[in-house]
């Protein structure tokens, strides 16, 4: 059955937990989140916490539920056909699928970036100064360029785009595509960055180059990353998810998820006897 | 092992061997294919060009003319111009060949000259008018001199008057700028195409003003926000079926709503448009569709997942990545709407009009009305100008498809 508010006072519940549990609450929180596509369920009953200003990294095998997890996080899956969402889904206490909550502006406090790099096909510019033009988030072009240096910066790109910044975004290289689509979703002031699989398009020095971007990006935003890749989920994250065929196996400290699985699957996953 | 290797390597290749033909037979037969498509546009555009090419041309015949002072019988200056230059002529059958030879159509830029200039009255001018039909086409060669008499369509004292005006330098053919100018006519040597023409652009133009918004609208509303389901299904067939129905069909529509029930004018572009708007919506929204499922999703997700709204995600950054098919579906809908004849005769589009259209409520005809009219005409010399506003249709297609390439360039982006 769909989520309803007469089923779920939004808010209500979460707040109190909020005031109790104080400093530590979770940036994002599952509760049962089910998901069907159609009749078929693609995920059952997930509950994870995800903590501020951490990344948290989803693994697991092909097709076991991590990007539809994800996208479950700033309702993109509303826009597939068929697809299905019960239990409930908070950021910062709130139900983001209580009736009454705007899915688009959601997405500017929940932004994504996705595993193909997906400029625009617009100038470089272009592409960061969007986000903030349709939110209205400047009065004149010096702002939007300030923004938009800010942005690019922050991404790590500025420096290898500065003297081409009308250049279109599809001329830059695949890891340089990809920061350009962080660049974009950093310039709508998101809190939280979810990362499909970001670089598996990527070469390993555009990985590496990426991955440091993550690093820095830790300070001052939510992440989560979806990733196939175990190095680099030990390597950035500071918790970690692990699913299997469409149930959350495992969840908890990266370090002690990888070197001491409670979970026979997990187990079996990192270290690379499934996958 | 139940094979050497040797058979096996054999058989390999002589597989290998017969995809090679395959390969080579197709191409053979793809490269025919082409050539003879081409040789048949050759020979069709050849044909229309060679029998078409003389309307472009017209003869005239040079006149004396005394103007009277104070007369309006212009009718008879022409007459006595023509006596002037033949005074051995004195029976009445062979003055009515005489005044024959000129088209009637002299008279009346006789008028309207000694009109626009009355400081004329009284003088001699000396001027160019256009010839009738039949010596057109002698000058021409299109009939010819010596054939058999009663096929000619020209008596042998005509024949031999033309002869003389030729020799005394009173018979030229310059560029038939009347072609172009005026509107139809019953004589072939004043009829034009420019009621036709206008009548068509005005029609396309109505046509596209309502057809292009509407299509692509609804295109993408079918392929971006309907909810699927039994409905837009059901809509879908539908509009599908619509593209195919037969043109005349969409005619009778207009006739019964937008003449009868509305009481538009008849024979008015803004009904013919409105009639090919009916034919080319389907069309624009069946290819404005495949054009936008053609853009790959990740551009709808990239705009979604910086907080675009759906509609802002699509009227951002779908549709103007769609825009160079919709605008392909829309021209080739429109070139169809340009050569289509049949809706326009049911609303009345296939009047004889003289004078220019001047808003699209006045009565005009259209390109390929006018090409079925004429096509129908006895007169040879209709034959010639039947085969030139064909050109003019070709040429008008042509340009269209230019057009539709040129903007396919222009919105065209590379990924
Ligand atoms: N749009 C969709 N329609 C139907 N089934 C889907 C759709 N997207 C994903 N699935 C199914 O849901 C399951 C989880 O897919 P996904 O979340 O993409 O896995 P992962 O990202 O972990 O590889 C898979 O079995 C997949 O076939
Ligand atoms: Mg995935």
């Amino acid at each position: 059955m769909p989520v309803s508010a007469m089923e779920i006072p939004p808010q209500m519940p979460t707040n109190i937990l909020v005031l109790d549990a104080g400093h530590g609450a979770p940036k994002i929180a599952t509760e049962n989140l089910t998901v069907f596509y159609g009749d078929k369920p693609a995920l059952h009953d997930i509950n994870l916490d995800i903590e501020p200003n951490r990344v948290t990294a989803l693994i697991g095998p092909s097709g076991c539920g991590k990007s539809t997890f994800i996208r479950c996080l700033n309702r993109m899956n509303d826009v597939v056909q068929g697809c299905r969402i019960e239990g409930k889904v908070t950021l910062d206490g709130d139900n983001i699928y209580a009736i009454g909550q705007d899915a688009v502006h959601l997405r500017t406090r929940v932004g994504m970036v996705f595993q193909k790099p997906n400029p625009f096909p617009k100038s470089i510019y272009d592409n960061v100064a969007y986000g903030p033009t349709i939110h209205g988030m400047y009065e004149n072009s010096d702002q939007r360029d300030a923004i938009v240096l800010r942005s690019l910066d922050r991404a790590g790109l500025l420096d290898e785009v500065k003297d081409r910044l009308r250049a279109p975004g599809t001329s830059l290289s695949g890891g340089q595509q990809q920061r350009l689509c962080i660049a974009r979703a950093i310039a709508v002031e998101p809190e939280v960055i979810l990362m499909d699989e970001p670089c598996s398009a990527l070469d390993p020095i555009a990985t590496a180059r990426i991955e440091e971007l993550i690093t820095e990006l830790k300070e001052h935003y939510t992440i989560v990353i979806v990733t196939h890749s175990m190095q680099q989920a030990a390597r950035l994250s500071n918790k970690t998810a692990y699913f299997h065929l469409g149930r959350l196996v495992e969840k908890g400290d990266t370090e002690t998820v990888f070197s001491d699985p409670q979970d026979e699957r997990t187990r079996d996953y990192v270290t690379g006897r499934i996958g | 092992m139940t094979e050497t290797m040797e058979s096996k390597s054999r058989r390999m290749a002589s597989l290998r061997k017969k995809r090679y033909r395959a390969e080579r037979r197709f191409r053979r037969l793809g490269f025919a294919a082409v050539s003879v498509g081409l040789i048949f546009l050759t020979v069709l555009f050849g044909v229309v060009l060679i029998s078409g090419f003389g309307a472009f041309k017209q003869t005239f015949i040079q006149l004396d003319i005394a103007v009277l002072q104070g007369s309006d019988n212009y009718q008879g200056m022409v007459k006595q111009a023509l006596r002037d230059i033949f005074p051995e002529v004195k029976s009445r059958r062979h003055k009515r060949q005489l005044y024959a030879l000129v088209s009637s159509g002299a008279t009346y830029q006789l008028n309207a000259r000694i009109e626009a200039e009355p400081d004329l009255s009284g003088k001699k001018i000396s001027a160019w008018f256009p010839a009738s039909d039949d010596v057109d086409m002698v000058i021409k060669g299109r009939i010819a001199r010596d054939g058999p008499a009663e096929l000619r369509r020209v008596t042998d004292q005509q024949l031999r008057w033309i002869e003389r005006l030729e020799n005394e330098g009173r018979i030229r053919t310059q560029f038939n700028w009347a072609f172009f100018t005026s509107g139809d006519s019953r004589e072939p040597e004043l009829a034009g195409i420019a009621v036709a023409t206008l009548g068509t652009l005005l029609s396309l133009l109505v046509c596209l003003v309502l057809s292009f918004p509407l299509g692509v609208l609804t295109a993408v509303y079918l392929e971006e926000f309907a909810p699927r389901g039994r409905w837009t299904e059901f809509i879908e067939v539908n509009i599908n079926n619509l593209a195919a129905v037969p043109s005349i069909v969409f005619g009778l529509l207009g006739l019964a709503v937008f003449l009868n029930v509305f009481n538009l004018p008849r024979s008015a572009p803004l009904v013919g448009g409105m009639v090919l708007a009916l034919m080319t919506l389907p069309t624009i929204i069946i290819a404005g569709r495949v054009a936008l499922n053609g853009v790959p999703p990740s551009v709808r997700e990239a705009a979604l997942a910086i907080g675009a709204s759906p509609l802002q995600a699509v009227f951002h950054h779908v549709l103007p990545l769609a825009m160079p098919g919709v605008l392909t579906g829309t021209i080739i809908g429109t070139a169809r709407a340009l050569g289509e004849s049949a809706p326009l005769l049911m609303i009345g589009m296939v009047a004889f009009v003289v004078d220019l259209p001047s808003t699209i409520l006045s009565p005009a005809t259209a390109l390929p009305v006018q090409v079925f009219l004429w096509a129908d005409s006895p007169e040879r010399a209709f034959e010639e100008r039947t085969a030139a506003a064909i050109l003019v249709l070709l040429l008008l297609t042509i340009l269209m498809n230019l057009a539709a390439v040129l903007l396919r360039k222009k919105y065209e982006i590379r990924w």
